[in-house]
C-alpha cells in the first residue's frame, strides 16, 4: 500500500515531510512494545504505535521502517520529530486507536507479515 | 577498518547512535542488506542494554573481509545469572523503561538470534563484555 493511501485512509496529519509518498509498504505491524518490534519485524512494514519518544525512530531506522503512524491522537515529542526529520522517516498521527487504525488498513488489503516463531520466541 | 564509539549512559535519546552509524558505514561499503540487518539489530539491543542496565560504556567495531565483530564493554553491575538473563521474558528493567516499550526480556535472545557468534563475559560489580560476530 502506498503511503499516500495510508494518509488518506487514516485521515492522518503529516508531521514530517521530505518523504516520497509513492513509497509502498508491504505489511503493517502494530505494537507499543519496541522489544517485540525488534524481535518480530522482518519485512518492509508500516509501524503503528502509541509510543512518542525518539527510540521509536531509532528502531525504525535500524529496521528499515520508512513510516510510523502514531495512534490515539498522541503528539510526538519534539526530539522524536527532529530525529524523524534527520533520518528521513515519515511520521504520521491519527486519532484512531491502534486496533481501529490497523482494522481500517487491513480492510483495504494491508496485512501483517506472518510472524516467525523459533526456539527463541516459543 | 576499525570504529570506536563511546556510549553515554544517561542519554536514553542517543542510545542506538553507534548502531545507526555502523549501519550507515556498512551500507556505504556495499554490504548486503541481510548482513546489515543482523548486525544492526544485535548491536542496537546490546547498546540499549548498556544504556539501560550498565550506565553506558565503549563500543569497538572491526570490519574485516569476511566478518564483522562488535565488542561492547561496560563497567556496570554485571549480570548475576547469565543463563537466566538469556531466557525470553527475564528482565530487571524499571517500570519507566517498560513504559517506553523496552524491558520485555527479549534483547539477549534476539542478539543470539541475529549474531552468528555471541560471547558474553560478565562479573558482578565489575562489568560486562559482549562480543557479537557476524560472518559476511
Ligand atoms: N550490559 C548489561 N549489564 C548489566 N545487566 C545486563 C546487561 N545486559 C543485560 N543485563 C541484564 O539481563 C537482563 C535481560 O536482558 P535483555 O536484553 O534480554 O532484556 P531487557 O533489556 O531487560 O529487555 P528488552 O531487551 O526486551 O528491552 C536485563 O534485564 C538485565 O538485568
Ligand atoms: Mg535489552
Amino acid at each position: 500500500m502506498k503511503l499516500n493511501t495510508v494518509i488518506e485512509l487514516l485521515d492522518t496529519d503529516v508531521v514530517t515531510g521530505k518523504v516520497n509518498l509513492d513509497y509502498e509498504v508491504y505489511y503493517a505491524y502494530g505494537s507499543d512494545l519496541l522489544s517485540d518490534v525488534l524481535a518480530f519485524v522482518k519485512n518492509n512494514v508500516l509501524l503503528l504505535t502509541g509510543l512518542v519518544h525518539p527510540q521509536v525512530i531509532r528502531t525504525a531506522e535500524l529496521m528499515d521502517i520508512k513510516a510510523v503512524v502514531i495512534v490515539r491522537g498522541k503528539k510526538p515529542s519534539q526530539e522524536m520529530v527532529t530525529m524523524a526529520n534527520q533520518k528521513g522517516i515519515l511520521l504520521l498521527t491519527t486519532n484512531h486507536s491502534l486496533f481501529t487504525a490497523c482494522g481500517i488498513l487491513y480492510e483495504k488489503g494491508l496485512y501483517g507479515e506472518e510472524i516467525v516463531h523459533d526456539e527463541i520466541t516459543l | 577498518m576499525k570504529l570506536h564509539y563511546k556510549v553515554d549512559g544517561g542519554a536514553f535519546t542517543s542510545a542506538g547512535f553507534a548502531a545507526g552509524q555502523v549501519k550507515r558505514t556498512l551500507r556505504q561499503l556495499g554490504i548486503s542488506p541481510e548482513i546489515i540487518r543482523k548486525i544492526s539489530i544485535a548491536m542496537y539491543e546490546a547498546e540499549m542494554n548498556m544504556v539501560l542496565h550498565a550506565n553506558g560504556g565503549n563500543v569497538d567495531v572491526e570490519l574485516a573481509k569476511d566478518y564483522i565483530t562488535v565488542v561492547l564493554e561496560d563497567q556496570g553491575p554485571g549480570i548475576e545469572d547469565i543463563d537466566r538473563a538469556m531466557e525470553v521474558g527475564y528482565s530487571t528493567a524499571s517500570q519507566k523503561v517498560r513504559s517506553m516499550g523496552f524491558g520485555a526480556g527479549m534483547g539477549l535472545p534476539n542478539m543470539k538470534r541475529y549474531a552468528d557468534e555471541l560471547t558474553i563475559d560478565t562479573k558482578l560489580g565489575v562489568g560486562t563484555r559482549v562480543e557479537l560476530k557476524v560472518f559476511i
